[in-house]
C-alpha cells in the first residue's frame, strides 16, 4: 500500500533543508511506520529531490515521525530554480512511498 | 498577576488575508493580537524599499491592516504585537500614529529596534560564525567588508532578537508594539512572561511558552490551512477560515481554539502538523530565548475545535543569535508554453529538447520542467499517466536582466519555430535577493525601544 493510505504529512523549509512530518491517522500505526519507513527507504524514495543527509526523529509523545532532509531545496527558497521554491509539495512525494501492510 | 490570557494570531505571513484578524479582534475576546508578517526574505526586500525611500521599509500591507484593526483594538482594549516594522519599525510606528490621528483615536505605540546589523556586520567579520555549515555566507561577508570596492552585493543583515525589547515595551503599557526582526515565537512568549511574571531563565516555562507561540505563528496553518485534503482531511468553509487563539495559563499550558462560526478546524491532526512544521531538531528548537524541547509535548482534544497543549520543556538559550544576510543574487529568467491533446507530452518534450540544445552552453544550470507530469517532484513515481495537457517551463539564473530575458524570449520563439499547437507563452525576469544565515555573539545585538 501507499503511505498516504495510513498517514499524512506537512513539509517545512529552513534554508536548504526540507522538514517532512509523517503522522499516522491512527496512532496504532506508529510502530509500523517506525519499522517500515526507515531513513534508507526515504533516501531511496526521494533520490530525485534530496541530495543530502536525512535524519529521522521518532516522536512517540505524539506518535509521529519527522524527517529532516539536507540539500533538498536547490539552495533554498530565495534562489531555487524550482517552481515550488519552498518545497511545500514535497510532503506528497513522501506519501507516494509503497510500504508493506 | 493574571491566571490566564488569550493571545490570537491574525496573520502568518506578510500577504495573509486581512479579515481573520478583524474577526479575532472583534469577536475573539482577546488580550493580545499578534500579526507575524516577516519571512526571511521579506526583510531584505523591505531594506531595498528603505534604501529607495527612507520613510519606507515597513510591511507593505501595514496601512491596510492597521486601518481595519485600530478602532477595534482601541474599543476592545486589545494589545497588538507585530513584526510589521520589518526594516523600519520607527517609520512603521509613525505611520500607525498618522492613521490614529486620521481616525481620531489616541494610541500609545512602541517601536522595538536593534536587530539591524547591516553596517556593523562588516566590521565584525572576526566574530561571525557559520550557521549549519553555510561557508558561502561567511565568505560573502568577508569578501565584501568595508575595505573592498564600493560595490557590494550585501543588502541587509538582521539578527533575530528575543523577548527583551518587547518586554520593555509591554512595561510602558504601549497598546501597539511594532518590531523588526524578532524570532516568531518570541512575539507570543513576551506577553506570557509579562503577564505571568515568569523568570527569563525558567527554561521549562519558556520552552512550553515557545511551543504555544510556534503553534500559533502561522495563523491559519493550525485551523485547517495548508492541511485540507478532501475525504482524508476534510476542512469545512475554507472561504471563511478562522485564525487561531490560545488560552494560556500561568503554568504555560494552553488550549488552542478559534472564533465560533468561522471556517476551518482545530484538531489533533492540525496541531501535530503545525508542531512539527519547520522543526530541524525537535529536541532543541533554538530561539533567542530558549532551546525548546518538543519531544515532551502532550496534546489532547478536549472538545470540538479545542486542543490542550502542555509538557513542553527547555534548556538554556544559545550563546549566539542567528542573522539573516540578504544579498543581490542576480536574476531569474523563466519561460512557459502549453501543449494539449494528442501527443501533448511528446510535443512538449520535443520543445524542451530543442531549447536545451540552444541554451545549455550559455545556461549550464538550465532547468526544464514538464508541468502536469514531473515539475514538482522531478518524477511521477512510475504512475506513467499520459497527461491531456502539459505546460513546458524553462528557468535559469543569469548575472544580468538582459541575459535572463533570453530564456523567455527563446520559449516565445517556439510559437513559430517549435512543435505544433504550442500556445500561451509567458516570460518573466525576476531580480533575486538571496538569504544566507550566520551566527553572531549576543553582545553585538542590543534591543532598544522608541515610544510614540
Amino acid at each position: 500500500m501507499k503511505l498516504y493510505q495510513i498517514a499524512h504529512s506537512r513539509a517545512g523549509d529552513k534554508g536548504n533543508i526540507s522538514t517532512l512530518s509523517l503522522i499516522p491517522y491512527d496512532p496504532k500505526d506508529y510502530e509500523h511506520l517506525c519499522e517500515k519507513v526507515t531513513v534508507e527507504r526515504v533516501k531511496e524514495h526521494l533520490k530525485d529531490i534530496v541530495s543530502g543527509e536525512i535524519v529521522r526523529y521518532e516522536m512517540s509523545n505524539i506518535s509521529s515521525l519527522l524527517f529532516v532532509c539536507q540539500n533538498a531545496l536547490l539552495t533554498g527558497v530565495t534562489t531555487s530554480l524550482a517552481i515550488d521554491t519552498h518545497g511545500k509539495a514535497l510532503s506528497y512525494a513522501l506519501l507516494e512511498m509503497q510500504i508493506e501492510p | 498577576m493574571k491566571q490566564t490570557i488569550r493571545i490570537g494570531c491574525g496573520a502568518g505571513f506578510s500577504g495573509d488575508r486581512l479579515e481573520p484578524a478583524v474577526i479575532l479582534a472583534e469577536q475573539g475576546n482577546l488580550d493580545y493580537l499578534v500579526l507575524e508578517c516577516l519571512a526571511e526574505r521579506t526583510i531584505a526586500l523591505a531594506q531595498k524599499r528603505k534604501r529607495a525611500d527612507a520613510t519606507k521599509g515597513y510591511d507593505p500591507l501595514l496601512e491596510r491592516r492597521i486601518e481595519h484593526l485600530l478602532p477595534i483594538l482601541v474599543k476592545n482594549n486589545v494589545c497588538l504585537i507585530t513584526n510589521m516594522g520589518a526594516a523600519n519599525p520607527i517609520e512603521g510606528a509613525k505611520k500607525i500614529l498618522e492613521i490614529a490621528q486620521k481616525q481620531g483615536v489616541r494610541v500609545k505605540v512602541a517601536a522595538v529596534i536593534g536587530d539591524e546589523l547591516s553596517e556593523k556586520l562588516k566590521e565584525m567579520s572576526d566574530e561571525i560564525f557559520t550557521f549549519n555549515n553555510e561557508d558561502f555566507a561567511i565568505n560573502l561577508i568577508k569578501n565584501h567588508s568595508s575595505h573592498n570596492p564600493p560595490f557590494s552585493p550585501l543588502i541587509s543583515a538582521n539578527a533575530y532578537m528575543g523577548v527583551e525589547g518587547i518586554l520593555e515595551a509591554l512595561k510602558t503599557e504601549a497598546q501597539i508594539i511594532i518590531t523588526g526582526r524578532v524570532a516568531d515565537p518570541s512575539l507570543f512568549l513576551a506577553p506570557m512572561i509579562h503577564e505571568f511574571g515568569w523568570a527569563t531563565d525558567d527554561y521549562n516555562l519558556l520552552g512550553q511558552g515557545t511551543v504555544v507561540g510556534h503553534l500559533l505563528e502561522c495563523a491559519g496553518q493550525i485551523t485547517g490551512g495548508y492541511f485540507a485534503d478532501p475525504i482524508t482531511k476534510p476542512v469545512t468553509n475554507m472561504d471563511t477560515l478562522g485564525h487561531p487563539f490560545a488560552d494560556v495559563f500561568a503554568d504555560g499550558s494552553a488550549i488552542i481554539g478559534k472564533v465560533e462560526d468561522t471556517g476551518g478546524v482545530v484538531n489533533l491532526a492540525t496541531v501535530k502538523e503545525q508542531l512539527l512544521y519547520e522543526v530541524v531538531n525537535p529536541y532543541a528548537y533554538l530561539t533567542p530565548d530558549v532551546s525548546a524541547n518538543f519531544t515532551t509535548v502532550q496534546l489532547e482534544e478536549i472538545a470540538e475545535n479545542q486542543v490542550k497543549v502542555w509538557g513542553g520543556t527547555g534548556h538554556e538559550k544559545p550563546p549566539t543569535l542567528k542573522v539573516s544576510v540578504g544579498y543581490q543574487a542576480g536574476f531569474l529568467g523563466e519561460g512557459e508554453i502549453s501543449y494539449a491533446g494528442h501527443n501533448a507530452l511528446a510535443r512538449a518534450q520535443l520543445a524542451g529538447d530543442t531549447l536545451e540544445k540552444r541554451l545549455k552552453a550559455d545556461f549550464p544550470d538550465l532547468r526544464t520542467d514538464y508541468v502536469g507530469v514531473s515539475a514538482i517532484h522531478r518524477t511521477d513515481f512510475e504512475r506513467q499517466i499520459e497527461p491531456y495537457e502539459v505546460r513546458l517551463r524553462l528557468a535559469s539564473n543569469a548575472d544580468t536582466a538582459q541575459k535572463a530575458a533570453l530564456i523567455g524570449e527563446e520559449v516565445e520563439a517556439l510559437y513559430t519555430n517549435g512543435p505544433a499547437g504550442g500556445g500561451g507563452a509567458r516570460k518573466y525576469v525576476t531580480e533575486l535577493v538571496g538569504i544566507v544565515s550566520v551566527l553572531v555573539d549576543r553582545k553585538n545585538v542590543i534591543p532598544e525601544i522608541v515610544l510614540f
